[in-house]
């Protein structure tokens, strides 16, 4: 049992506050930042790259800040953040102390020399093998051990978070069952076991390949294997992000889930078949049987696709429900015109939300099945699709979180807040442009992971179509305007945590961003209507684009592979 | 783990918590799931298929 000096009470939430816990998420919060600022800046430049008539850096340099772009945003920045979300979501939603602050802080201490050596390898030039890092691309053998102590770390974390769950319970801090947020925290931590799991059986063969004593690593075995770690690390995202949507809506609106029962169910249905995605990236390997291919994407991935589905109706349904509470009640959109969207934190989310699913959603089961994913497969429709998800769905939504993590954790409060108000706007558009210009240039054809796309020095000419070198052009307009939305983010929150006003004097104003209305967040429940139908005029649309895109893809399968 | 169900004066169990709801309070076998599942369905199966590939002569 803690002592009960290691407690505070939280003056906006009622939560009680574990004070170690709060030092451990300050602490992974802001270095998950730290790296999404330099990842961030490293994709710009790639960005700029792309784009035919800035073309800003030599080859050599653009294969290297590629590789650490992918590893400094795709599993240090999400990660990192996933881990103080963790913290978050057992100690502090469970009104209990954190297992073994020690070990947490040796798990922060083992991730942070991972990180470090993984871009000190990088960096040195000897391993621009980029995140996938397939063999038989060689990277240096420190490039590999910092990836595997990073894992260990978030390993080591992740049990934290199990351990918390046991104390929680056996000390009785909660009734019944574990709030929503928690149990998406659950689910991602779930998968992060597998996704960890798969990282160590491949990653420590690498590792000894590179060192020179193990002879040769099979390369589908490593892609098969690797992508049980390199796609599944993206899935923890996934169900992080819409644990972050429910806590938002609940802080921001006193929302409840439609059903608590439906959305849990939804979380199982990650928990069991959400990691099969990995099957996608191999969908044009030869060797490895339809069977499995069909099975891992086009059949047990679907109910995973049917889980997201529930939550993308789950959240709007919650938001207008608790909208519509508070007397917005006018006509079918009344609450969603009359939501705060002035509010970083809600706007931030609900763009999340919208992206994520237009953009990220369909494209994922587009590129999940198999005779369409031929047309775009390992083209930049690939990191379109996943720029509309952990950039536009994952990141948009943490970097909302913050709004109200900076206040309830950091307490301090947000400066500079009409920037903070458009952040999330200028962010969200960035990254749309992002995604789309991406997915319309990998469906012309033009190959990912290509640093010249006119091949300019290459012996035999290849030209894309004009659309092609316009696509690239936008995609780079879209990162700068991207870049500019992520600048801001980083300065809002390193000028509040370092200059903000302090908020925890006893006389100290509630936080600007967090409205005076009773939270959810902590508790376990339904919103007990199912009267939204400005959701199911959203969801019916959602669905009419979904089937109108998945209809173009096929009708241009038929048009490049005739049936005669 | 075991959701808590509401409890009589007397200490027993006054309803019984429903099968998908003791699933879904089990955060074990939810672990035990979550990695059985995709390690039999995505992993093991797949290095079986890369594992029948015949070497190249």
């Amino acid at each position: 049992m803690a002592a009960s000096n290691e407690f505070r009470t939280c003056s906006v939430t009622g939560l009680k506050v574990h004070l170690p816990a709060e030092a451990l998420i300050k602490a992974n919060a802001v270095v998950a930042v730290v790296f999404l600022a330099v990842g961030g800046l490293f994709g710009l430049l790639v960005a700029l790259t792309r784009w035919q008539a800035v073309h800003i850096l030599p080859a050599e340099w653009f294969y290297l800040l590629l590789t650490a772009h992918g590893a400094d945003v795709l599993l240090f920045w999400v990660i990192f953040f996933e881990v103080a979300l963790l913290y978050f979501a057992s100690a502090i939603l469970l009104n209990c102390r954190l297992a073994t602050p020690w070990l947490a802080w040796v798990a922060f201490a083992l991730m942070l020399a991972g990180a470090a050596i993984a871009n000190v390898a990088v960096l040195q030039g000897e391993s621009s093998v980029m995140f996938t890092s397939y063999v038989p691309m060689k990277a240096a053998p420190h490039f590999y051990v910092g990836l595997i102590v990073f894992a260990v770390g978030t390993l080591t974390a992740v049990g934290i978070f199990f351990g918390t769950l046991v104390i929680a319970r056996e000390e009785r801090t909660y009734q019944g069952s574990i709030p929503l947020v928690t149990f998406g925290a659950l689910t991602a931590a779930i998968i992060a076991v597998f996704t960890l799991a798969s990282g160590a059986i491949i990653l420590i063969p690498t590792f000894l390949w590179s060192v020179g004593l193990i002879t040769t690593i099979d390369p589908v075995m490593y892609k098969v294997i690797w992508w049980g770690m390199g796609h599944s690390s993206q899935q923890i995202n996934v169900a992080a992000h819409v644990a972050v949507w429910y806590a938002i809506a609940a802080v921001v609106l006193g929302a409840k889930p439609i059903s608590e029962k439906v959305s849990r169910t939804a979380f199982l249905m990650y928990i069991l078949f959400l990691q099969l995605a990995s099957a996608h990236h191999l969908l044009a390997e030869p060797g490895i049987s339809s069977e499995w291919k069909v099975f891992n994407t086009s059949y047990a991935l679907y109910l995973a696709v049917l889980g997201s589905m529930i939550h993308g109706m789950s959240v709007p349904g919650a938001i207008e429900a608790a909208q519509r509470k508070l007397g917005f009640n006018a006509g079918i959109f009344g609450w969603l015109r009359k939501a705060p969207w002035g509010n970083p934190a809600f706007s931030g989310m609900f763009i999340s939300l919208v992206l994520f699913g237009f953009l990220g959603g369909i494209s994922g089961v587009v590129l999940g099945t198999e005779q369409i994913n031929l047309m775009m497969h390992n083209t930049l429709y690939v990191p379109g699709h996943f720029h509309a998800t952990v950039v536009a769905g994952t990141t948009l939504a943490f970097m909302a979180f913050t709004y109200l993590a900076v206040p309830l954790v950091f307490r301090r409060e947000i400066v500079l807040p009409t920037l903070a108000k458009w952040q999330p706007y200028l962010f969200g558009l960035g990254v749309a442009g992002i995604s789309l210009f991406m997915m319309g240039a990998g469906t012309l054809g033009v190959a990912r992971r290509h640093w010249d796309i006119t091949f300019s020095d290459a012996p035999l000419t290849f030209e894309y179509p004009p659309a092609a070198i316009l696509m690239m052009g936008l995609n780079g307009m879209s990162a700068v305007l991207a870049a500019i939305g992520g600048l801001a983010y980083v300065l809002v929150v390193v000028g509040s945590i370092l200059f903000g006003k302090r908020l925890d004097a006893p006389d100290a104003e509630r936080p600007r961003f967090i409205p005076r209305l009773p939270t959810t967040v902590a508790a376990y429940g339904s919103a007990g209507t199912l009267h939204v139908p400005g959701t199911i005029v959203l969801v019916t649309v959602f669905f009419m684009s979904f089937v109108l895109y998945y209809f173009v893809n096929w009708k241009y399968l038929s048009e490049i592979w005739p049936m005669r | 783990m075991p959701a808590m169900a509401p409890e009589t004066e007397g200490g027993g169990a006054a309803e019984r918590v429903p099968a998908m709801q003791r699933l879904l309070d089990n955060h074990f076998l939810l672990l035990f799931l979550g990695v059985t599942v995709p390690a039999v369905l995505y992993l093991v199966w797949g290095i079986m298929e890369v594992a029948q590939i015949p070497i190249g002569k």
